[in-house]
């Protein structure tokens, strides 16, 4: 007898495990909803060093790109960017900012000809210190950049200490600054 | 979220169709062919079966939910060819998985690495089948022994 | 005016919808059998209605009316008339409308076919098929009007998306819709039978041709699904375990579940609580996957409308009916008597075991398409897809499978496991065979497919098994519908594991005139020459292929195809299927030294995926009809399935 009452409790508390699973599903979906996940894809390497490469120089009488380069005390920027990309264009005066107030650039052209970088560099400024020819995004894959255009931070050691996905703003400069400023 | 990006993610390649026809719209995109072995097969059979094996668990990161086998992008085009310059090269797919893990995230891999944030998922099944068996038991008749 | 005739009968529809749920509502409390009389009218004139709605849209779109939103928004003059058709429901307001003028048509179909059920079940059934009406017409009057006007009025439209501009597009969301409905009365039947605490035999065999309706569509719906986005996509992909899929698969899966556990409610009174929890389950995964696919809180390749805002609305209309439901579930099921035990080795315990492990997948589909919103909440994005899905829920599908062999041979009540094993010999020599002679030819496949064929050839003899040493000509058709229906899922499988394991692919950038080898083919590039459609211009490749080095020529013709509104270039995939069978070939971009890029993939027996969904879906109409013509004879004697 005990045993059927224990039976029709225990009953009845698994009734309500249905609307518990739902609820639970629902509480999941509303999250999703009204705290929608940023979709941007990140770099899992930042807080890395820079993962070893070494590619041609993209326009002759200019250094190609390596690792190394990035090791020699000095916090710079390595812009990640392309002739055919539009968002880029919006970005090279805030680039041309920048390096006038003395930041380093260096920068990894994705899938290019030097005639177009050229061309693009003519029409819209040119604050590049280093341009490398990634023709095949091989090393846009090892940085864990997703597109263009991209900027990561690295330190004087050649650690990778910001990611920054899509454009440069206005008002994006100043995390830029702090954080090449917090690099050295 | 990406507002400002709008390049690498077309699904569609423009080829020789822009010069067919007279006004081809502008998809943002590099002109450049593909990767040398984002459309080509490797050689060895074995090889390429391992490549392609993994090319269907990893994910094309500037599309909408497809694998980079599966995906006309130009970036699912270069990631193909790198993972089929890699298997070429004699690392092991587990590798090349581990090595694209840690340039992008455990995001790239369609297949959830075992950890305390996925142990509920991939111990569902046998939580419920438990749970079912546990359920469905009343259901049966007792046998007096 | 037709635009707003159309949105008249839509408020009249939707007035009468909330008569219909107060009516029976008062009906049933205050046993006013006068009031209960007048429900059944009022849902039929309500479904009328909700016709005359759609009817009208979809008469704006055959006409190109440019002066309602919606047209300008998605179509376009120049479209093909079918296309103009199919537009309609192309878009998320039109589907919108178009599930609920086949729920109002289901409706009044329950409210004039259903004659067995006792009246106040009925009447509550109706009550409750009006309040989940009500809610879908409150969403589309409020949030999603689809006869809104666009002032001053667009010279032409922005076009229909090229991609849906197939005949897929006509028959797949339809299909879908249907089902989902069918479950949907399925569940008013449940919630009215949990209200009326009539949970027995007559519910169920009111409920059954409901369920085995919905269920057929389904079917249809996903195997159509599937070979659509495989011809279209162009990469042969049949199934990608896409959010969007899962949301179709999973409401499949309840409702089979469903219709194995009504049976045994209808036959045998067994299996009450599972046969209820069942229907809302169904239902809320129907729910659940119209809400996934038009959130966009999931990535999906398929899905569409993203507006959080009609989240929002449709969440609320979840949250109301199912908690609803599981509330009045778990207040009242416990009333209701325990229907008869069984014992293990039995036809009953086989369909426990059964349902079982259909929830048992269906548990893994839900939590693995919305794990990626739990990591989210830890700050982890991850991707789930198809190497999860198919180490987790293949297994448990394969043991399904082979439940599925054993369960129409065991008896009910109670069986002999030993006696079992003997009317299992053939099955097992089948499955033994084809193991054995899958390792000889081919040396060794990966597992997953290997046990998926030899279960195939298991499944495909033990289904056909009931039929030995019967009278054919007098074997009921439900029971021909189970046999068809269960050697549709074996015909499907040996496809799956097929297509998994010997799929042949050739990648190539080819010049014209060279030959290229893909499995038993060889296949030439003869050139390249421009085509045009009527909404289309492209790029042909003409493509010789012969199998072997003695075959007759043939001639495929994969195009590279450039829409002009909206710009979009799709590739037409070029498929030609054998008895053994399919080629499938697409076309590539130039690499700009003459060379084109070819895509050719061999698929053996990949028609089998689909051959076997029609067949389970005629298996499920057999049984439909078996059902029907059993329950109008005046003598009505209960029988084994």
């Amino acid at each position: 007898m005990r045993r059927g009452h224990e039976a029709a409790g225990m009953k009845r508390g698994i009734l309500w495990l249905p609307l518990a699973g739902f609820a639970l599903v629902l509480v999941l979906i509303v999250y999703a909803l009204f705290w929608p996940a940023d979709r941007t894809v990140k770099s899992a390497m930042v807080g890395k060093p820079l993962p070893a490469f070494s590619v041609a120089p993209m326009l002759p009488g200019r250094p190609g790109l390596s690792n190394t380069m990035f090791a020699d005390g000095t916090p710079r920027l390595l812009n990640i960017f392309a002739s055919w990309c539009i968002p880029c264009i919006a970005e090279a005066p805030m680039l041309l900012r920048l390096k006038k107030m003395g930041v380093p650039i260096d920068a990894l052209a994705i899938r290019d000809t030097p005639v177009a970088i050229r061309a693009f560099l003519e029409r819209n400024g040119d604050p590049y210190r280093r341009i490398g020819d990634d023709r095949q995004s091989a090393v846009q894959l090892a940085l864990g950049s997703s597109g263009v255009p991209e900027t990561f931070v690295i330190d004087g050691k050649g650690r990778i200490v910001l990611q920054h996905v899509g454009d440069i703003r206005e008002d994006d400069i100043p995390e830029i600054l702090a954080a090449l400023e917090q690099a050295k | 979220m990406s507002a400002a990006r709008v390049c690498g993610s077309s699904r569609f390649g423009l080829g020789l169709l822009a010069l067919l026809l007279a006004a081809g719209p502008a998809l943002a995109d590099s002109s450049l062919p593909a990767a040398d072995y984002a459309n080509t097969q490797l050689r060895d059979p074995a090889k390429e079966a391992r490549a392609r094996d993994l090319m269907g668990t990893l994910r094309c990161l500037v599309c909408q939910g497809q694998s980079i086998a599966d995906s006309d992008a130009e970036m699912a085009g270069d990631m193909r060819s790198l993972v089929r310059k890699r298997i070429l090269a004699g690392e092991s797919p587990d590798t090349v998985r581990k090595s694209l893990i840690a340039s992008y995230g455990d995001y790239v891999s369609y297949d959830p690495p075992f950890s305390w944030l996925t142990a509920p998922l991939w111990l569902m099944p046998l939580i419920l089948i438990g749970l079912g068996a546990w359920l469905a038991r009343g259901s049966f008749t007792r046998r007096r022994r | 005016m037709i635009a707003e005739a159309g949105l008249a009968a839509l408020w009249l529809a939707a007035a009468l919808a909330a008569l219909q749920f107060v009516m029976a509502w008062i009906g049933i409390a205050r046993d006013r059998d006068d009031i209960m009389v007048a429900v059944r009218p009022v849902a039929f004139v309500q479904g009328l209605l909700a016709v005359l709605a759609m009817a009208l849209l979809i008469t704006l779109f055959v006409q190109s009316d440019m002066s309602v939103l919606l047209v300008a928004q998605n179509s376009h003059s120049d479209k093909p008339l079918l296309y103009k058709f199919a537009g309609a429901w192309g878009n998320h307001e039109g589907s919108m409308l178009l599930w609920v003028t086949i729920l109002g048509l289901a409706g009044a179909a329950v409210a004039m076919l259903e004659q067995n059920l006792a009246k106040p079940t009925l009447i509550a059934t109706l009550g409750a098929q009006a309040v989940i009406a009500l809610g879908f017409y409150a969403f589309l009057l409020f949030s999603s009007n689809p006869f809104a006007r666009l002032d001053p009025a667009a010279p032409d439209g922005a076009g229909l998306n090229p991609l849906l501009q197939d005949p897929g597009l006509a028959f797949h969301p339809p299909t879908l819709y249907i089902g989902y409905v069918g479950i949907s009365v399925a569940f008013s039947f449940a919630v009215g039978a949990l209200v009326t605490r009539d949970v027995g035999p007559a519910f169920a065999r009111a409920m059954r041709p409901w369920v085995l309706g919905a269920r057929v569509f389904l079917t249809l719906g996903i195997t159509a699904g599937s070979y659509w986005a495989y011809y279209e996509l162009g990469w042969g992909g049949w199934w990608f375990w896409d959010p969007v899929e899962n949301a179709s698969l999973m409401p499949w899966l309840a409702a089979t579940a469903l219709l194995h556990s009504v049976s045994v409610l209808a036959t045998r009174d067994g299996l009450r609580a599972w046969t209820v929890m069942l229907a809302v389950v169904a239902f809320s995964m129907s729910m659940v996957g119209t809400f996934l696919v038009r959130s966009g809180i999931l990535t999906s390749v398929h899905a569409f409308a993203v507006d959080p805002k009609r989240g929002s609305f449709i969440l609320a209309l979840l949250a109301i009916y199912i908690g609803g439901a599981l509330i009045l579930f778990a207040l009242r099921i416990g009333t209701v008597r325990q229907g008869r035990t069984f014992d293990l080795v039995s036809r009953e315990g086989a369909l426990v075991a059964n349902n079982l492990l259909l929830s048992v997948i269906l548990g893994i589909v839900l939590i693995g398409t919305l794990y990626p919103i739990v990591a989210a909440s830890f700050g982890v994005q991850l991707s789930v897809g198809p190497p999860f899905f198919n180490k987790a829920a293949g297994p448990v599908a394969l043991a399904l499978v082979a439940i599925m062999g054993v369960g129409p041979l065991l008896r009910w009540r109670r069986d002999d496991a030993h006696e079992l094993i003997d009317r299992m010999m053939l099955p097992i020599a089948a499955a033994a065979l084809a193991g054995a002679g899958i390792f000889i030819a081919t040396g060794g496949i990966a597992i997953l497919p290997f046990l998926g064929l030899m279960l195939a050839a298991g499944l495909a003899a033990a289904s056909v098994a009931p039929l030995w040493k019967r009278n054919l000509r007098r074997t009921p058709l439900f029971t021909w519908g189970m046999v068809v229906a269960h050697l549709g899922i074996a015909v499907s499988l040996a496809g799956m594991a097929s297509e998994s394991a010997f799929t042949r692919e050739t990648l190539v950038a080819a010049r014209v005139g060279e030959p290229h080898r893909v499995g038993p083919y060889i296949v030439r590039l003869d050139g390249i020459s421009p085509a045009v459609g009527a909404n289309w211009s492209a790029l042909q490749a003409h493509l010789s292929v012969r199998r072997g080095e003695d075959g007759n020529w043939f001639v495929l013709r994969p195009q590279s195809r450039f829409f002009a509104s909206p710009p979009t270039v799709t590739s037409e995939s070029a498929i030609a299927t054998m008895l053994d069978g399919q080629l499938y070939t697409v076309l590539g971009a130039a690499d700009g030294q003459g060379r084109w890029q070819l895509r050719l993939w061999w698929k053996p027996y990949v028609t089998f995926i689909w051959l076997g969904g029609g067949l389970i879906a005629l298996g499920g109409f057999l049984s439909l009809l078996g059902r029907v013509r059993r329950e109008r004879r005046p003598a009505y004697r209960e029988g084994y399935a």
